[in-house]
């Protein structure tokens, strides 16, 4: 362990492809010891986001640190102390399990053979089994497997769950808990599974087409959100516009609301246009996930 | 200790388990003296984030439901049973709010509301009086 106070720690980051901004002032606290969860819709930057924390992208304005080291220019403190899990989980397809985890551990000098042999019998893998012959799930666990091992401080997901069965993903978010709960590490991952971000993550951030839409503490997101049931005493003409609130679906006299922050103010305004406030609900966070998609995207 | 976390509804994930264990507490399912499981073994049995459910504990604790023993664990407090009626009818006053705010939606005032319920509580009522 070293002195940083953030296990990533990212500001004004922009990245271009060609004329798109993949990344526009990005910036990012990930706490130590927690659970971070990056949400957001496909192509809304999250790949490109961890691409920079491998040190695979280099900023073009902005920087990135890992525990204070800089993953381009200082590698191997970096990828030393992390673990990393990708999307396509590009494991050499020709090696069996048993070199795979040989070959990774020769890597790394904090290497826990007892534990690799003890996730190898939890995740049911076979060692003679060559990594393409492995079902998709098998493959995930596999890079799971190589990606805990080696005890990292900090361990990086893309995607984890994304197209595995309920037993798989059962198997990675153990994995999330016991990483956190066992030895106070920090877990960084993205996922669209925002019921699974909801279980585990201690604090996230939203990212549309990418810019960093809210991120903080869950708890903090999900109280500053309100869902507003409002009524109107005749169905107005045209949706209603309410000041302040994120998103508006409904029909006929009856119309929910999803504002952020400013509660009073929404419904103040919703008055203003003749509705009244039916309930008052917190919304989950598929909810305000879908109330920011529309917003950012009008 | 059973309980069931589900992450989809709005009520936060802490709440859903200090409630449950009330919930228990109240129902007699969890006795003075009880012990409940760790963080890390609860944490690991629900796929919640441990942090959640020491917030859970630490907002049970607060509310003298359950009490830390030095090193060895948390359990029940006698506390609990004095406590249950008071339990009982706040997790029952959420089912109220929840029934008010739908006879309001169905236009059906609160006075009605009552006379509903008393006369549903009569066509149900056990023939031996508790």
């Amino acid at each position: 362990m070293n002195s940083a106070s953030h296990a990533i720690e990212i500001n004004g980051l922009n990245r271009k492809f060609g004329a798109k901004l993949a990344l526009k002032q990005v910036s990012l606290q990930v706490p130590r010891g927690r659970v971070f969860g990056l949400v957001g819709g496909n192509g809304a930057g999250k790949t490109t986001l961890i691409k920079h924390l491998l040190g695979r992208l280099t900023p073009e304005q902005g920087s990135v640190r890992v525990f204070g080291f800089d993953p381009v220019t200082d590698p191997v403190a970096v990828l030393s102390r992390m673990g990393y899990l990708s999307e396509n989980r590009d494991l050499p397809a020709w090696m069996r399990v048993d070199e795979l985890i040989r070959y990774t551990a020769a890597f790394y000098p904090g290497w826990d053979a007892a534990y690799a042999e003890n996730l190898r019998r939890q995740f049911n893998l076979d060692n003679r089994t060559k990594i393409k012959a492995l079902s998709r799930g098998e493959n995930a666990k596999t890079g799971l497997l190589i990606a805990l091992a080696y005890r990292p401080e900090l361990l990086l997901l893309d995607e984890p769950s994304s197209g595995l069965d309920p037993v798989v993903r059962r198997d990675i978010l153990e994995a999330i808990i016991r990483t956190v709960a066992d030895e106070g590490r920090t877990v960084f991952f993205s996922s669209h599974l925002l019921e699974e971000v909801e279980r585990v993550a201690d604090d996230i951030a939203m990212m549309f087409n990418g810019k960093v839409v809210l991120t903080g503490p869950l708890d903090q997101v999900k109280a500053s959100h309100h869902r507003l049931i409002l009524r109107f005493d005749s169905a107005p003409p045209s949706p209603p516009q309410v000041p302040g609130v994120l998103s508006l679906t409904g029909s006929g006299r009856e119309w929910t609301a999803i504002c952020n922050g400013g509660r009073d103010e929404a419904v103040a305004a919703a008055a203003r246009v003749g509705a009244r406030v039916m309930a008052e609900e917190s919304p989950s966070l598929d909810e305000i996930f879908v109330a920011w998609a529309g917003f950012k995207t009008e | 200790m059973q309980l069931h976390i589900s992450a989809g509804d709005g009520v936060p994930i802490y709440l859903q388990i200090a409630n449950q264990v009330k919930y228990q507490v109240a129902a007699g399912r969890l006795a003075a003296g009880d012990e409940i499981p760790p963080i890390r073994v609860l944490a690991h049995q629900l796929l919640v984030n441990p942090n959640t459910v020491a917030r859970a504990y630490l907002e049970l604790e607060r509310e003298g439901i359950v009490q830390k023993r030095h090193g060895s664990g948390t359990y029940i407090t006698d506390a609990g049973s004095p406590l249950a009626r008071k339990e009982r009818l706040k997790i029952l006053s959420g089912r109220v709010d929840a029934l008010l705010a739908e006879a309001r939606h169905l236009e059906v005032d609160a006075q009605e509301l009552i006379r509903l319920i008393k006369e549903r509580s009569q066509s149900i009522q056990p023939k031996e009086a508790p």
